[in-house]
């Protein structure tokens, strides 16, 4: 009898009060530290053992081939996936098993491979929507409902501000447009965006230049810089394509089979043999 | 102007008929069924414009509409009942008093079928939804309390004309309301929450969108206003049966909705084209029909389908667009590609899009992503 009131007791904790992760804080001077984060999906070992340390206002490249588990490991980080194994922290934080909107309240958006806009949605309400979880931009929904004037207030202030934020990415004259009628390239910014105007401390890019053509990732190379320098913002990125991302980023890892296969500078890592033949095979 | 007509339209139209009707009722200039018709179509508005909070914005579909509205008719009526001795059961007071109780009944019942409802997603949400509203009507239907299944007998409206004309009045105060609440909820953040939440429910999580919330918010304000319109209905009727609240109404209001283009004002129009529809079927064909009304409603839906797609007609279409024609009204000079920030839909979709355009713009088809890697299709059907 002890032993079922202790089971019905960690079932409550577990399932219900979401305790199973005393998370702990630690002393950490990065911005975000992950610590043998791994995922497993029945037998399969989608990412094991990953330890990135991103410093703050860094570029930080994760590549590998298809396949390799980055996808995976920016969905652990945002909490689409809870990881099996390990933790990780922002700014010493830890966010380890907070759901998805959690994390992004805490600090850590993103965008997706394939891009998701509110397609029915003009481009500052996109953005707007980012902006809607910010303490200064508060209005409860009696608020709304009867327009008191810190409706109106607020209205006023999301919109002034989501233009600004569409002004940094040259989207302004694109405002009143619906997302869907943007072209690729705009739609991409437009996503960036979006992930900022919720304000992070840390922007997770999955495959920004994607599908892009040159012109269009020069412009691109060009918008993360400048996201860089005026957000202060410290920026992790997945790529294919090796110009963007050695001219791009700071520091690399490179994943293969959900493994680290190799990590630090740049230029060193990508001239490591184990990651020109987790490539080019061989 | 633009603006005023855009926000304020609805409001205006509703609000202007209601008073004229009121005015005639009160020289008495409508007759007695003309007055029941209304307050058919008043109930038939707000249920249309509650429903398409969750059908229209949030994006989801309930076929559990009536189960709402039994809750708040057989509540209401029941108060109302309860209230006859002290306080007179068709004193204004009570009719506030049971719209306020029943209103309340509904939302929270939205809210304990909503809880563990809306981690479901399309069909078996709706199955949940269906369920629900026959489980109410089970329920109300073996419950001595609300008069199993005899029905209940609300107080009668229909002694006296002035009684008649106030129920008419408090019907159109509530239409006024369902729409002043359920456009001010969607033109504010929490309505742009809801309508992020169906266009992309898995970019909405990552931009920091609490997704059960919003939608258990969408799903309660539909289910308060259904309330209202089910105590209304007990009031407009003095006799009502569970058995009328299965779940061929709740279709029959997502008919109104789908018909209405799932948008608010195309819901009030489809709502009092159908009542009327429903009436004018009821006084030719009298007797059966249930059948007829069930095929007609098929013909019409098939007929409106086919008027929009048909590419004969689409000249047609173009040139006398209801949309077209209010922007015509109201700036004649206006170039339709420069709309303002709240632009509404028709201006805003392009009809076609050239050959030209198309081999215009910088769009590669991206053939080097794995997107079996991205969440869509794994993590997204959790």
């Amino acid at each position: 009898m002890a032993k079922f009131i202790d089971n019905v007791k960690s079932f409550v904790n577990t399932k219900i009060l979401k305790k199973s992760h005393k998370r702990e804080n630690i002393e950490s001077s990065y911005v975000l530290e992950t610590k043998a984060l791994g995922i497993t999906f029945g037998g399969l070992k989608a990412a094991q053992n990953v330890n990135l340390k991103i410093k703050k206002n860094q570029i930080y490249g994760l590549i590998g081939p298809n396949g390799a588990g980055k996808t995976t490991v920016f969905n652990l980080l945002t909490g689409v996936y809870q990881p099996t194994d390990g933790e990780f922290f922002l700014n010493g934080e830890n966010l380890t098993g907070l759901p998805q909107d959690k994390i992004n309240h805490k600090g850590i958006a993103r965008t997706f491979q394939n891009i998701r806009l509110f397609n029915n949605m003009t481009v500052v309400r996109n953005v707007m929507v980012g902006l809607a979880n910010q303490p200064e931009f508060k209005c409860n929904l009696f608020e709304s409902i009867f327009r008191l004037p810190r409706h109106f207030k607020v209205e006023k202030a999301m919109r002034e501000k989501a233009k600004e934020l569409l002004r940094i990415f040259d989207l302004e004259d694109e405002r009143n447009n619906l997302a869907c009628n943007l072209p690729y390239g705009k739609q991409r910014k437009l996503e960036i965006a979006r992930a900022l105007a919720t304000n992070p401390k840390l922007l997770l890019l999955d495959e920004p230049a994607a599908g892009m053509n040159p012109h269009e990732t020069e412009d691109l190379v060009n918008t993360i810089k400048i996201i860089r320098e005026k957000f202060d913002m410290t920026i992790l990125l997945i790529e294919h394509d090796m110009k963007f991302v050695s001219g791009l980023c700071d520091e690399i890892t490179v994943l293969n089979f959900g493994t680290v296969l190799a990590e630090g500078d740049t230029k060193a890592a990508l001239n490591n043999p184990e990651v020109i033949k987790a490539y080019i095979g061989g | 102007m633009r603006k005023f007509v855009k926000n304020y339209l609805s409001y205006t139209v509703i609000g202007s008929l209601a008073i004229i009707l009121t005015i005639m009722g009160a020289i008495g200039a409508l007759p007695g069924t003309t007055l029941a018709l209304l307050e058919q179509s008043a109930i038939a508005i707000v249920l249309a414009v509650s429903l398409n909070m969750v059908v229209g914005f949030l994006g989801e579909l309930s076929l559990g509409h009536a189960g709402f509205m039994c809750i708040g008719a057989y509540v209401g009526g029941k108060l109302a009942v309860l209230l006859s001795s002290s306080l007179g059961g068709t004193n204004i007071l009570t009719v506030i008093l049971a719209l306020i109780i029943g209103g309340l009944a509904a939302g929270l019942c939205g809210f304990i079928v909503g809880l563990p409802a809306l981690r479901l997603r399309g069909d078996y949400l709706a199955i949940v939804t269906l369920a629900f509203g026959e489980i109410v009507k089970n329920i109300i239907e073996n419950s001595e309390f609300f008069g199993s299944h005899t029905g209940l007998r609300t107080p009668d409206f229909t002694t006296n004309r002035s009684m008649r004309f106030m129920l008419f009045t408090i019907g159109a105060v509530v239409v006024l309301l369902t729409i002043f609440v359920i456009q001010n909820v969607i033109k504010s953040k929490h309505g742009r929450a809801i309508t992020a939440i169906r266009d992309n429910e898995i970019a909405a999580r990552a931009t920091g969108i609490n997704v059960t919330k919003y939608k258990l918010m969408g799903f309660v304000v539909s289910a308060v206003f259904a309330g209202l319109a089910g105590v209304l209905y007990s009031y407009s009727v003095q006799s009502i049966q569970a058995v009328t609240f299965d779940y061929n109404y709740s279709i029959e209001i997502l008919v109104i909705v789908v018909l209405g283009g799932m948008t608010v004002n195309g819901s009030i129009i489809s709502a009092v084209l159908i009542t009327a529809l429903n009436n004018i079927l009821q006084t030719k064909l009298g007797g059966n029909i249930a059948v007829a009304k069930d095929l007609i409603y098929a013909l019409v839906l098939i007929l409106l389908v086919i008027y929009r797609n048909a590419p004969s007609l689409k000249t047609f279409r173009e040139k006398y667009n209801l949309g077209n024609l209010w922007i015509k009204l109201i700036k004649p000079k206006n170039d339709p590609s420069k709309v303002g920030e709240d632009a509404v839909r028709w201006d805003v979709v392009p009809t076609k899009i050239s050959m030209d355009e198309v081999l215009s713009t910088d769009v590669i088809i991206d053939t080097t992503g794995d997107n079996s890697a991205d969440i869509g299709e794994r993590g997204g059907n959790k």
